[in-house]
C-alpha cells in the first residue's frame, strides 16, 4: 500500500510541474527578469503569451514552431518595410557530409528564403560557393555560422537531428535519382 | 511510506524540476544599454518575437542595416529621428511613434547590452 501515496505524489508532482511548465512557457514581462516591473510600458506592451500561444507549438526554444507559423499561414511577416515585396525563393539543398559520425546535414533553402533574402546570409556570413565555408559544430556553438540565429531565434542547437538529418544512404540512393544542387 | 520512497521521491522531485529549469523561453530579446543609462533612461529592450511575427529577419537585417548581434549597430536618437533603424516604422505610421520613450526604454536599471535567451545563455553554448 505505501506505493500508493507514492504514485499519488508523483502524479500531483507531475502536474503540478506540468502547470508550473504551461505557465513559466512564456513569463509575462513584468516577470521576465529583465523588464522593470515598475515601468509605465507594462501593461501596454504586448505580452508574450498572448501573442505566442496561438502559433504552432514546438518542443524547443521558444516553444514556437516558427517554420510551421509561417508556413501555414498563422503568420504573415513583411518582406519589406512597405510589404510590396518579397525575397526571392530558393528551392535547392545543401548537403553537408563532413559532419564525422553524425548524420550529414541537408539544408533546406526553401525555409531559409520564406524568412530572409539571399542577402541576408550571402556573403557575409556564408560563401556562396561548394566547400567555402569551414563550418564546425564549435563555431556554431560559439554564435558563428548557423549558430548566429539557432540558439537565439531558431530552434536550439539542442535539437541535433533537424540539421543531421540524412543518412549517407539515403544520400547513395538519390545519387541514382536526378541530380539535386549540391554544396559545402 | 517505506524506507524505499526516499529515493524515488527525490528521483520524482527531480523529474519534476529538470523541464522546469529548462522552460527558458528563448526570446532572444535584445538589451541594449551601451548609451542608454549613462544618458539618463532606462536600458532598451528589443522583442525579436514581437517583429518577426510582422516582419521577416532581411527587413531589418538587410534593408535596415542592423547588423545581428546585441550592441554591433550603435544607434543613437538622432538617427531613429532621422527614420534611420527603429525609426524607419517607429513613425508614428507603420509603427508607434519614437516619443513613446518607455515602451522601448523598459529595461531594469543595470542591465548589459546582449542578447536574452541565445547560445551563451541556454542550451548546449554554455561554457
Amino acid at each position: 500500500m505505501s506505493r500508493y501515496p507514492l504514485a499519488s505524489l508523483s502524479v500531483l508532482l507531475l502536474a503540478i510541474a506540468s502547470a508550473g511548465l504551461a505557465a513559466d512557457k512564456w513569463k509575462p514581462l513584468k516577470e521576465d527578469g529583465i523588464h522593470d516591473p515598475e515601468n509605465p510600458a507594462i501593461g501596454v506592451l504586448q505580452e508574450p503569451a498572448d501573442a505566442l500561444s496561438v502559433l504552432q507549438a514546438d518542443t524547443a526554444g521558444n516553444k514556437v514552431d516558427w517554420a510551421r507559423s509561417l508556413e501555414y499561414g498563422f503568420i504573415e511577416p513583411r518582406g519589406s518595410i512597405d510589404g510590396d515585396k518579397r525575397p526571392k525563393f530558393r528551392g535547392t539543398t545543401v548537403l553537408m557530409r563532413n559532419t564525422m559520425p553524425m548524420r550529414f546535414v541537408s539544408f533546406p533553402h526553401k525555409t531559409h528564403t520564406e524568412w530572409m533574402s539571399c542577402e541576408t546570409c550571402h556573403d557575409s556570413i556564408f560563401i556562396a560557393e561548394p566547400d567555402a565555408n569551414p563550418i564546425n559544430m564549435g563555431k556554431i556553438l560559439k554564435g558563428e555560422y548557423c549558430g548566429l540565429c539557432h540558439g537565439a531565434v531558431a530552434f536550439p542547437l539542442t535539437e541535433c537531428d533537424r540539421c543531421h538529418n540524412t543518412d549517407s544512404s539515403t544520400v547513395a540512393r538519390e545519387a541514382q535519382a536526378p541530380a539535386r544542387t549540391e554544396g559545402s | 511510506m517505506n524506507r524505499r520512497s526516499g529515493p524515488s521521491l527525490l528521483a520524482t522531485l527531480v523529474a519534476c524540476l529538470v523541464p522546469v529549469m529548462f522552460a527558458w523561453a528563448e526570446y532572444a530579446d535584445v538589451i541594449l544599454n551601451d548609451n542608454s543609462e549613462a544618458e539618463g533612461v532606462a536600458p532598451v529592450i528589443f522583442p525579436h518575437w514581437f517583429h518577426r511575427i510582422r516582419f521577416q529577419c532581411s527587413v531589418c537585417h538587410v534593408e535596415l542595416g542592423i547588423k545581428m548581434g546585441a550592441g554591433k549597430t550603435q544607434i543613437a536618437m538622432q538617427d531613429l529621428i532621422d527614420g534611420r533603424y527603429c525609426g524607419a516604422c517607429h513613425d508614428g505610421n507603420t509603427a508607434w511613434s519614437i516619443d513613446n520613450c518607455d515602451l522601448c526604454h523598459s529595461g531594469k536599471p543595470g542591465l548589459e547590452t546582449g542578447i536574452r535567451g541565445g547560445h551563451k545563455t541556454t542550451g548546449p553554448g554554455v561554457y
